[in-house]
């Protein structure tokens, strides 16, 4: 085994361990699921498109159906109205799954401390990522992402 | 230009003493009507030619004017304090916002604001017949302030969930008091010990 | 025997921008009756307005239409300005100027290339955001952040506008009215984008105004009504541009509306970089001390080093000295930060800035209300102050365009399909902050 954990059998044929596969496979095929309510998506709007480019991590196409989603990113302030309506989508979504939390508002309520914000969303769906910033510039969210991925890499077979 | 002072006189000659008083000018001319005139006053703006409502909202006086600390002995540099303004004659006040707008030329013909002052839940009657919007608008003066209006039926929460309890835009409603449909009333604060993460 | 059925579509849904959910009462694909549940991005801005001092409101504003976040700054402290009768020198206004019309041209562009991007068309999603792309990097050269701005100040604007702006601007445009170009090159006469849009969802103007509709969505149905021309602020009745109008009110002709007030904000940006008065103009026997260096020596006591100087400050950082401050706020001692000169020469500047940024202190309006009103990109928004005297505002009230948009919204799509439900949503350009504030 190299270093790296890479092992060339013959030309064209790599073996590894099973952990490292999953984990590449699955850190460079994110399906993200962009629950977008407030501000926060105007910079995940310039993340996704060509300036910034999502695209080459892999993470290129939104699926709006939790079932086929993998990565759920929570993007802009959560109200305690649409709070159940997170939990469940969360709920809908099948293992592995991550959720990140963008923007400061979803880390922990941003400066709406009032009768409306949640106060950081990780008190109803388990968090993997905090972004924080308001809103983050796409350089913060690469960079995030790019953490995340290290810990989709980490996790290897069994995820969470 | 629509002037106030004549509006003032048409109003005057349809409900009397029910228009109570006409203060500021121009387009800011706000007038003071009662709560027994305001739908016959406000039917009168219509047909007038007040087309348009821009705005009705509502604004709670509780504890207007009281200053709690005292004021600082008057310095030439300290920023000017101002006297102590008069109290108000209710608690709440609703303020619809009318426009008169040529609809050819797009310029304005003239904006008025009637004041209608309020002591409890009682509003004032409906109006959503005379300009459609203000059926969200009443609902959304329900759902923060609690002020109810009579003549129309289905008065719910526009922008609050049905299960929230009071109505927060009112000054005795504390800015942090919580009601969460789910998850935990206070999130659990890391230096009384508490863990962020939630239970499995 | 026809029977309908309820179908729910959101609150998290692709094509909504943002969320909201809209009960349609369907029979097969036809829309006989649509209901709009809004309140799932209330987040309390009245009452936090309430909350904090009155230039502490200006963030919170920045959220609300937070495609345009400089137009909610600028109608607040107008609201708040006409509340204290404050004058604004001229270069501050036109700089007000600019930035409500770069905020403009952000707000059309987002609600012309998400619209078209849910109705398939990907590629014009691309171009405009690579053009939102250069007025950010604009934007954030002239007040710090792409997204929320919070620019202006009550009295005036943050800080002067650098130096190579104008040129940057002008670089920018090139690149957005080639973007504009090759968007309309794919959309305005496509075949499949005007059968979409043409005849669908059509508002008629006895309609838009019995619902106070205001914004693009008023002038689509044929009234020329915008707040620029009828009730002029700022500079506009000095400038020269066009209000676009529709004819039909459907979908088609708000976008294109859209579209032409892009092209009139841009001429309105280089008409006021014409008309821009010049900027600070150095005192020629003053001695320049850098900003800091002064606030150094001042801190140490060293005042008689600095008491002839002039402040050397960066234009776009906040905190100007004695040559940019009367050109970007109004001559107020009490309500607006003093220059860099006062504040570490003299007992009396020093007071007064700590009297302003003090919480307990602050800005103090008088005792009344006031209501001032802009042309938001979605129609009239009205910010309604009232004061009782104190640091902290009575009563903030926003006038959201995005509402009444909203309201007339169930009148729309009754006699449509499912289809054009989405594309008629878009081209109303709901934006949830503003909607629910």
């Amino acid at each position: 085994m190299t270093e790296n954990g890479l092992l060339e059998l013959m030309p064209g044929v790599l073996a590894t361990r099973v952990d490292d596969a999953v984990g590449w496979a699955r850190k460079y095929s994110l399906f993200p699921y962009p629950f977008v309510t407030a501000c926060c998506g105007m910079e995940y709007m310039s993340t996704s498109c060509s300036h910034y480019d999502l695209d080459r991590f892999g993470a290129a196409f939104p699926r709006f159906s939790p079932r086929q989603a993998d990565l759920l990113m929570v993007v802009g302030t959560i109200s305690h109205k649409i709070a159940p309506v997170l939990r469940r989508i969360y709920d809908q979504m099948a293992s592995p799954k991550w959720v990140v939390a963008f923007g400061v508002c979803t880390c922990t309520g941003g400066f709406y401390d009032n009768y409306a914000t949640v106060q950081g969303i990780d008190t109803i769906v388990p968090v993997d990522l905090y972004i924080p910033g308001c809103p983050p510039r796409p350089e913060a969210v690469l960079q995030g992402l790019m953490m995340l991925q290290a810990k989709i890499q980490s996790q290897g077979l069994e995820g969470r | 230009m629509k002037d106030p002072k004549a509006l003032l006189g048409v109003l005057r000659d349809a409900i009397g003493l029910g228009v109570t008083a006409l203060s500021g000018a121009g387009d800011d001319a706000v007038l003071s009507v009662e709560q027994a005139s305001i739908r016959r006053a406000l039917e009168v703006l219509k047909a007038q030619g007040f087309n348009v409502l821009v705005d009705l909202t509502c604004v709670d006086y509780l504890g207007y004017g009281k200053d709690e600390r005292p004021a600082p002995p008057s310095h030439p540099y300290l920023p000017q304090r101002w006297a102590s303004p008069p109290k108000p004659p209710h608690r709440f006040k609703l303020v619809y916002r009318l426009l008169d707008l040529d609809a050819a030329s797009g310029l304005e013909r003239g904006r008025i604001t009637v004041a209608l002052w309020v002591f409890d839940e009682r509003g004032g009657p409906s109006v959503r017949d005379l300009w459609p919007n203000a059926d969200w608008l009443e609902r959304e003066v329900w759902d923060l302030f609690g002020i109810g209006f009579t003549g129309r039926g289905d008065l719910r929460r526009i922008l609050l969930y049905p299960e929230f309890v009071g109505h927060p835009l009112r000054k005795d409603y504390p800015i942090d008091r919580r009601q969460p449909l789910i998850g935990p009333k206070e999130a659990p604060r890391p230096e009384e010990g508490g863990d962020l993460r939630p239970a499995p | 025997m026809k029977k309908s059925f309820l179908l729910n579509m959101g609150p998290s849904h692709p094509a909504m921008h943002g969320v909201i959910r809209l009960v349609l009462e369907l029979d097969g694909e036809r829309v006989l009756g649509a209901e709009a549940e809004i309140g799932y991005l209330h987040r309390g801005f009245e009452k936090q307005a309430e909350n904090d001092v009155w230039n502490n409101v200006i963030p919170y504003t920045d959220r609300l239409n937070y495609v345009s976040p400089l137009l909610n700054n600028v109608g607040y402290c107008l609201a708040v300005e006409k509340l204290m009768k404050l004058e604004l020198p001229e270069r501050c206004q036109v700089l007000r100027t600019i930035a409500c019309e770069l905020s403009r041209i952000t707000d059309h562009l987002t609600c012309v290339g998400a619209s078209a991007m849910e109705l398939g068309a990907f590629t014009p999603f691309l171009y405009l955001m690579k053009a939102r792309e250069e007025l950010y990097f604009c934007i954030d050269r002239l007040t710090g952040a792409r997204v929320t701005t919070s620019y202006t100040r009550i009295g005036g604007v943050k800080a002067d506008m650098p130096p190579d702006f104008p040129e940057r601007v002008v670089a920018a445009f090139r690149v957005l009215r080639e973007s504009v170009k090759d968007t309309e090159a794919l959309l305005t006469r496509n075949r499949i984008f005007v059968d979409r849009l043409k005849g669908v969802g059509v508002l008629d103007k006895e309609t838009a105004l019995a619902y106070g509709v205001t914004g693009p969505l008023l002038r689509s149905a044929g009234v020329p009504y915008d707040v620029r021309r009828a009730r002029p602020y700022l500079v506009y009745d000095r400038l020269d541009f066009e209000v676009p109008v529709g004819t039909t009110g459907d979908n088609l002709d708000r976008y294109l509306v859209r579209l032409a007030e892009i092209e009139q904000s841009l001429r309105i940006v280089e008409q006021c970089f014409d008309r821009l008065p010049p900027g600070p103009v150095a005192v020629p026997d003053a001695q320049l001390l850098d900003a800091g260096l002064m606030a150094d020596l001042g801190k140490r006591g060293k005042t008689g080093h600095i008491f002839d100087a002039r402040a050397g400050t960066d234009p776009v950082l906040e905190g100007s000295g004695e040559a940019e401050k009367p050109l970007i706020a109004a001559d107020q001692p009490d309500s607006v930060l003093p220059p860099k000169e006062e504040v570490y020469n003299s007992i009396e500047g020093l007071m007064r800035h700590f009297e302003i940024v003090m919480p307990s202190r602050g800005i103090v309006p008088p005792p009344g209300e006031a209501y001032a009103a802009v042309e938001g990109g979605n129609g009239e928004l009205g910010f309604h102050v009232v004061s009782d005297g104190r640091s902290r505002p009575w009563r903030v009230r926003v006038r959201p365009p995005c509402f009444f948009n909203m309201a007339v919204l169930h009148k729309l799509l009754v006699g449509s399909t499912v289809a054009d439900v989405v594309a008629t949503f878009g081209s109303i350009n709901m934006i949830a902050g503003e909607l629910d504030r």
